[in-house]
């Protein structure tokens, strides 16, 4: 199987049981992220982006341990995600251009990306919106007796808003199906995290929830599975909510205009002596599952395939007025009688 | 036909939605074993069970947030807010989430979403949770919101709302929820969304109003003994354009009647609409009769002056028929605003 062979968002979550295809999503999502930039610097990519290089196993993780059908809710960092996920490259990289190859056709932008084919709730711009929602949606999972399971992913700054208590603590009561992952990369926005919350283990945050709380090492993906699996599975089989923090490193700073000038020297270095694409290959060779030239040929064709996929969407459409007035509301004679 | 309050008319448009769609749900502080503080869902938990009919905690952002996820997810949640000041922790749920995910999916994601909510004044309740702060969710493409105004609309607005498949607001005012009046239930108790009712009829002048000032234009006009068509908007957003413009070109003349502060009201959009279509129509300039820019005081002779009261009302309706000349306000007429 070839990248370009695989269309649907279904065949590329569905290939990620090949640890070779883990592998290659790993570098789709890197190589994608680096080319954000350049695209910015093009004009071609407009506002605001927030990548996520560094963050992989968390995007990987989530794509092979839920069910197609079970539910994502998260962050407006979510290019990794949804392309873990299954939506394809052209789709992704689409919206963030703002063309009609978009998932949504160019109207959403970087921080909306959505595939309902492969669970993936739009991603949600606002700083800690998809907390409650996941419950909510693990809620219609309860009310009809379905065995699907909801998952938040929000940021650790997400973890000093409202809507993050709100969410978890109205899980926590009805005992919903919904897992909630903080990805904590500890900046929220231009802030490291011990400027802005009184603890450095999030996960003791679950304590107060009555919940089962578990802090995980987001860089390597063995570990993250591993423990990610337990808490889906446990939600899925009626244990109710938990909370996982998943410690990875956010390589760039916050959105495009920040180049993270506030990070002491050397942090970055130290993070990336533990970059999750490194710690990925060498498993797969020490594994024996791989040989150094089929992981180095599988970085080359991506690096290839993400390429094209930029020279491809540079020559999709831009929007018509037309997608503008499309979707905004419900037109009033549905199921509304007489009107 | 039964007389029975508005309350009383909400609990049952909830338990005929729910009966006949097992994907309603409702949610709230103190809906289900209290059965409501306004006793808007009685019987809803004995008939429904806790699966469908949950208190929540106070926490308004978390459950109007879960109701969104709900919604999205196939369930037709209605929450209720129990003033409509506590939207305020809620109202990201409810403008920036609920209201766009239409748009954000490509339309593959529908949010079908009741959030009812009590407003207004005229309870006592001081000025924390007495207004209608319409305008809040009145400038939000992808929101309908409606306002009951008496147990009929009441009824009927709600199980549209339900059946809508977008996100719907209702507003309910709240002085209104003991009012009694005769409702016809079933579906032909179904009050469209979308359209404004004639209450009415009336050749001199329009005079649009919407919850509670329905009824006391109503009042105001047998008082004076106008001949005006009174128009109950019924709904705020999106609002019946033609029935108002329509009327208001056979009258010459319109008049809108908010329980909102003067500033940044929904009547400027009525007035301003019907000013640009119907110009050469009209035979005085409309204007709004509307309370002035203050809180809603607690003492209670101040809370009825500061909503428009009938006698206010059929004041200035009888002065602007008169002169042809829109009359100043009570408040600058007695000089405490200048």
């Amino acid at each position: 199987m070839t990248v370009t062979s695989m269309r649907t968002s279904a065949d590329r979550r569905a290939a990620l049981s090949d640890p070779l295809e883990v592998y290659r999503r790993m570098w789709e999502i890197r190589t994608f992220e680096e080319q954000i930039s350049g695209l910015f610097a093009e004009g071609l990519v407009h506002g605001t982006t927030h990548t996520c290089g560094g963050q992989e196993a968390l995007d990987i993780a989530l794509a092979t341990t839920l069910h197609i059908d079970d539910i994502v809710c998260c962050t407006y960092r979510g290019h990794g995600i949804a392309l873990a996920l299954g939506m394809t490259p052209e789709s992704v990289l689409g919206e963030i251009m703002g063309r009609t190859t978009g998932c949504i056709g160019g109207v959403g932008g970087s921080m909306h990306l959505s595939d309902l084919s492969v669970g993936l709730l739009p991603t949600f711009a606002i700083v800690g919106a998809g907390v409650p929602v996941a419950a909510g949606v693990g809620l219609a999972f309860q009310v009809r007796g379905e065995p699907r399971v909801s998952l938040s992913v929000c940021g650790d700054g997400a973890s000093n808003i409202g809507a993050f208590h709100e969410g978890i603590n109205l899980a926590a009561i009805w005992k919903l199906p919904t897992v909630f992952v903080i990805d904590n990369n500890l900046y929220g926005e231009y802030s490291r995290i011990d400027k802005t919350t009184p603890i450095s283990n999030l996960a003791d945050r679950a304590k107060a929830y009555g919940i089962a709380g578990e802090s995980v090492d987001g860089m390597d993906l063995e570990a993250v599975t591993e423990a990610l699996d337990r808490h889906v599975s446990n939600a899925r089989g009626g244990g109710g909510p938990s909370l996982l923090e998943v410690r990875t490193y956010r390589y760039a700073g916050h959105s495009r205009a920040d180049l993270a000038t506030y990070r002491p020297p050397g942090e970055l270095d130290e993070w990336r002596l533990r970059d999750p694409l490194v710690l990925r290959r060498n498993v797969l060779l020490t594994g024996g599952i791989a040989s150094a030239g089929e992981l180095d040929d599988i970085e080359s064709e991506v690096r290839d395939y993400i390429a094209e996929v930029v020279s491809a969407t540079k020559e999709a459409p831009e929007p018509t007025a037309e997608a503008m007035f499309a979707n905004v509301t419900v037109p009033l004679d549905r199921g509304t009688g007489e009107n | 036909m039964a007389s029975i309050r508005m309350r009383q008319a909400i609990s049952i448009a909830l338990k005929d939605e729910m009966t006949a769609d097992d994907s309603v749900v409702l949610m709230g502080e103190d809906v289900a074993a209290a059965q409501g503080v306004f006793k808007t869902s009685e019987g809803l938990l004995e008939a429904f069970g806790p699966l469908r009919v949950r208190d929540t905690p106070i926490s308004e952002m978390g459950f109007t947030g879960a109701a969104v996820g709900a919604a999205c997810l196939g369930l037709k949640p209605v929450v209720e807010i129990m003033f409509m000041e506590f939207l305020g922790v809620a109202l990201d749920m409810v403008v920036t989430e609920a209201a766009k995910f239409r748009y954000l999916s490509g339309g593959r994601v529908s949010v079908p979403l009741v959030v009812r909510a009590s407003v207004g004044s005229g309870g006592g309740f001081g000025m924390q949770h007495s207004q209608t702060l319409e305008n809040w969710v009145a400038a939000t493409p992808g929101l309908c919101v409606v306002v009951p105004s008496d147990p009929q609309t009441a009824y009927g607005l709600l199980r549209s709302a339900i059946r809508h498949d977008g996100p719907v607001v209702v507003l309910e005012p709240r002085v209104l929820y003991a009012q009694r009046g005769e409702v016809v239930t079933g579906e032909a108790g179904l009050v469209p969304l979308g359209r404004a009712r004639i209450v009415r009829p009336g050749s001199q002048v329009t005079v649009v109003g919407l919850g509670q000032t329905v009824g006391v234009i109503r009042e105001a006009v047998d008082r004076a003994g106008l001949d005006a068509e009174v128009i109950d908007l019924s709904t705020l957003v999106p609002w019946d354009r033609s029935t108002v413009v329509g009327s208001t070109r056979r009258t010459g003349r319109l008049v809108v009647v908010e329980e909102a502060p003067e500033s940044g009201g929904w009547g400027h959009e009525i007035v301003s609409t019907v000013v640009s279509s119907a110009f050469a129509d009209l035979k005085a300039p409309p204007f709004r009769i509307t309370s002035p820019d203050v809180p809603v005081p607690y003492s209670p002779p101040l809370e009825a002056r500061h909503l428009p009261t009938s006698a206010y009302v059929a004041d200035q309706l009888t002065s602007y028929l008169e002169s042809g000349k829109v009359p100043a306000p009570w408040w600058i007429r007695e000089g405490f605003v200048k």
